[in-house]
């Protein structure tokens, strides 16, 4: 019993004196809500990770913990990390946004990077991505290149930031085919991507001939390809499983804000921040133009150009509800608290927002 | 191509992998047996089948490897129950959380690739035919063997000795052991049975469904196979006509929902699971039905020696 304790007391020192050692080295944790391995939004933020680690090397260390649940066990998760030394913890799903806030007060000394939420403290950032500057241009493009006037759009939940694509990805479309339709299925999950390929056929079967989605694997695509109709690819270039009919892509690229971020931690410039980034800072990219005549894609390019020089903001107004109702005034943009709570369909939708 | 004919299509896809799984588990259950870890063999059947077709180029050979890997989960649930006697429900529980696991470290390289499509077949003239050629000569090998499946299914359980035996090991072990049926090695070999069918499910999804690997792919499938074998109510052509109505009705939802019908989609995704319990609450009102059909020793486990 004394020799194990020995041993016990062994392993501790041991454990402590390795923990010193990597006190020089900032520790970067990072919650992920789902697999890395879904090849949609904890992928992407994982690229970010690995774009850390060969930004800085040795002088960090990574490591994260995936598929936590948006419950109580985020607290834990993200605790854990706190308590394993980590300085800098980004936390990347909505739902660990109180989780996050709550451990940040127990850790003061640790800095918080909360993604897509909106409540901060001294230690705690928040930052996003304006996704939708990417939809209004693949609106373009789709009315540009559809035959029947019509595109399917795939959305997952009726969330803000899901509704807000949708209008935007609408303007776009309408800037170019003013009678444009669109019709949207709901699919109820982020990620399945049976019944996304089932929604994709419905889709196609009722006359779309563009497909959009909102919702994280390829397989929309894939049947796209193999029914000879387009689409767009979802947070990352989905173009090998699509070769020939993915479009473009919108592109979530976290790796320059969180190579940023972690800079700043270690050369003590680090404060709390809201940043709500796009294609200007990088954090939204357009993947390549492809299958497109050059004229389109030229354009799309200039339109990728125009709105990441903040010449043009996807939702300048005029822009009308539904109803009929002015939304947005004439030459007014509309501001980003509107856009983060918006609830209601631009006109020319002729869906009906499931409340 | 017309628009029913394309609905049909679809459908045809949707209900393939849930009866695939779901003609497997009857069996178990016929047996005796309650294996609730049909997720867990189909997500290994699907990262298997992935890599099968990835290692060796054929879709084919990808859908065999799904089957054997399913068969492999399924001996190692019927080595802890039906040898050591572990408890079905919490041991298949377990198999389902493994499933996932090693699905997700194995497929961790495949992540990102595109898939080999597992194509229909094609026959001459006959695949052509206008309405009906692709419909009935145009699917895929698996759209075919679960149809087969069924036939074979229902035939061998209530037409054959085979059969007879199967359903008496799960209606009453203690009598056919003592009827001299080894009542572990019947249970045995109703529980691989049952894991080749649910890989081969998982197989349908990553090579035919959406030829591609993703973490979770399955997406609670597993659980509505099972829920489609009480639905049925352990009836073959009846697991073939719930999982065709069940694929039917999400895709008619999704049909529905592109033609402006505002149908709640949480409501649709839960009818699968609110037809089986209002299945449950009739057969159990109904003493007659439970009787014949429910078999009487499920999840009983047997040890010969007691």
């Amino acid at each position: 019993m004394k020799k194990l304790f020995g041993i016990a007391l062994a392993a501790a020192l041991g454990l402590g004196m390795a923990s010193a050692q990597a006190e020089d080295k900032l520790k970067v944790g990072f919650i992920y809500v789902g697999p890395i391995g879904d090849h949609g939004w904890s992928y992407q933020h994982n690229q970010g990770r690995l774009a850390i680690e060969a930004a800085f090397g040795d002088k960090v260390e990574t490591t994260y913990i995936e598929n936590v649940s948006e419950g109580p066990d985020a607290e834990r998760a993200i605790e854990r990390l706190a308590r394993d030394g980590a300085g800098l913890i980004f936390t990347t799903s909505f739902g660990f946004m109180n989780p996050t806030l709550k451990v940040a007060k127990k850790f003061p000394d640790v800095k918080f990077e909360h993604a897509t939420g909106y409540k901060r403290a001294d230690n705690v950032s928040t930052y996003s991505a304006r996704f939708y500057e990417g939809r209004y241009i693949i609106g373009q493009i789709a009315a540009k290149m559809s035959k029947t006037g019509t595109a399917g759009y795939i959305g997952s939940f009726p969330i803000p930031e899901v509704v807000r694509g949708i209008n935007s990805f609408m303007l776009g479309a309408q800037s170019v085919n003013p009678d444009f339709k669109i019709k949207v299925v709901w699919v109820n999950s982020w990620y399945d991507p049976g019944k996304e390929a089932d929604a994709a056929k419905a889709l196609l079967d009722q006359g779309a001939d563009v497909i959009s989605q909102h919702t994280d694997s390829p397989a929309p695509l894939q049947v796209a390809e193999e029914r000879g109709a387009v689409g767009f690819g979802q947070a990352s270039d989905m173009i090998k499983f699509a070769p020939n009919a993915q479009l473009t892509a919108i592109v979530d690229d976290w790796s320059v804000y969180y190579v940023n971020r972690v800079q700043a931690a270690l050369d003590g410039t680090w404060k709390s921040e809201d940043i709500w980034g796009g294609l200007a800072k990088d954090m939204v990219l357009m993947a390549p133009f492809t299958n497109l005549p050059e004229d389109v894609a030229n354009e799309a390019a200039a339109m990728t150009d125009k709105i990441r020089s903040g010449a043009f903001h996807p939702f300048t107004g005029p822009i009308f509800k539904q109803n009929g109702e002015v939304a947005v005034e004439d030459g007014i943009i509309l501001d980003d608290g509107a856009l983060l709570g918006m609830n209601w369909y631009v006109k020319g939708i002729d869906d009906q927002l499931p409340q | 191509m017309g628009a029913f004919e394309s609905i049909l299509l679809t459908v045809i896809t949707a209900a393939t992998p849930l009866l695939l799984a779901a003609i497997g588990e009857l069996v178990v259950e016929r047996s005796g047996v309650l294996n609730l870890g049909v997720e867990g063999m189909m997500i290994v059947g699907a990262v298997m089948g992935f890599a099968g077709a990835q290692a060796t180029g054929s879709p084919y050979l990808g859908a065999v490897f799904a089957l054997v890997s399913g068969m492999g989960m399924a001996l190692l649930f019927g080595f802890l129950t039906l040898h050591l006697v572990a408890n079905q429900v919490a041991t298949g529980l377990a198999l389902t959380l493994l499933g996932l696991g090693l699905s997700g470290m194995i497929g961790e390289a495949f992540v990102g690739q595109p898939g080999i499509r597992l194509t229909g077949i094609e026959i001459p003239v006959l695949s052509d035919l206008p309405l009906v050629g692709r419909l009935l000569f145009g699917q895929d090998v698996l759209v075919y063997l679960s149809l087969a499946l069924v036939a074979g299914v229902s035939y061998v359980l209530f037409r054959t000795r085979a059969g007879l035996i199967i359903r008496a090991v799960g209606d009453n072990h203690s009598s056919a052991h003592a009827l001299g049926v080894s009542v572990l090695k019947v249970r045995y070999l109703a529980v691989l049975f049952g894991g080749a069918c649910a890989g081969l499910a998982g197989g349908y999804l990553s090579l035919v469904y959406t030829p591609q690997w993703v973490e979770g792919m399955t997406a609670g499938r597993g659980w509505i196979a099972l829920a489609l074998v009480v639905f049925a109510t352990w009836r073959p052509l009846r697991v073939l006509a719930g999982a065709y109505l069940f694929g039917a009705v999400g895709i008619l939802q999704f049909h529905a929902q592109a033609h402006g019908v505002a149908i709640p989609s949480q409501f649709m995704s839960a009818l699968p699971y609110v037809a089986t319990i209002a299945v449950l609450v009739i057969i159990s009102r109904n003493r007659i039905l439970t009787r014949v059909n429910t078999p009487a020793c499920l999840g009983r486990p047997f040890v010969p020696d007691r």
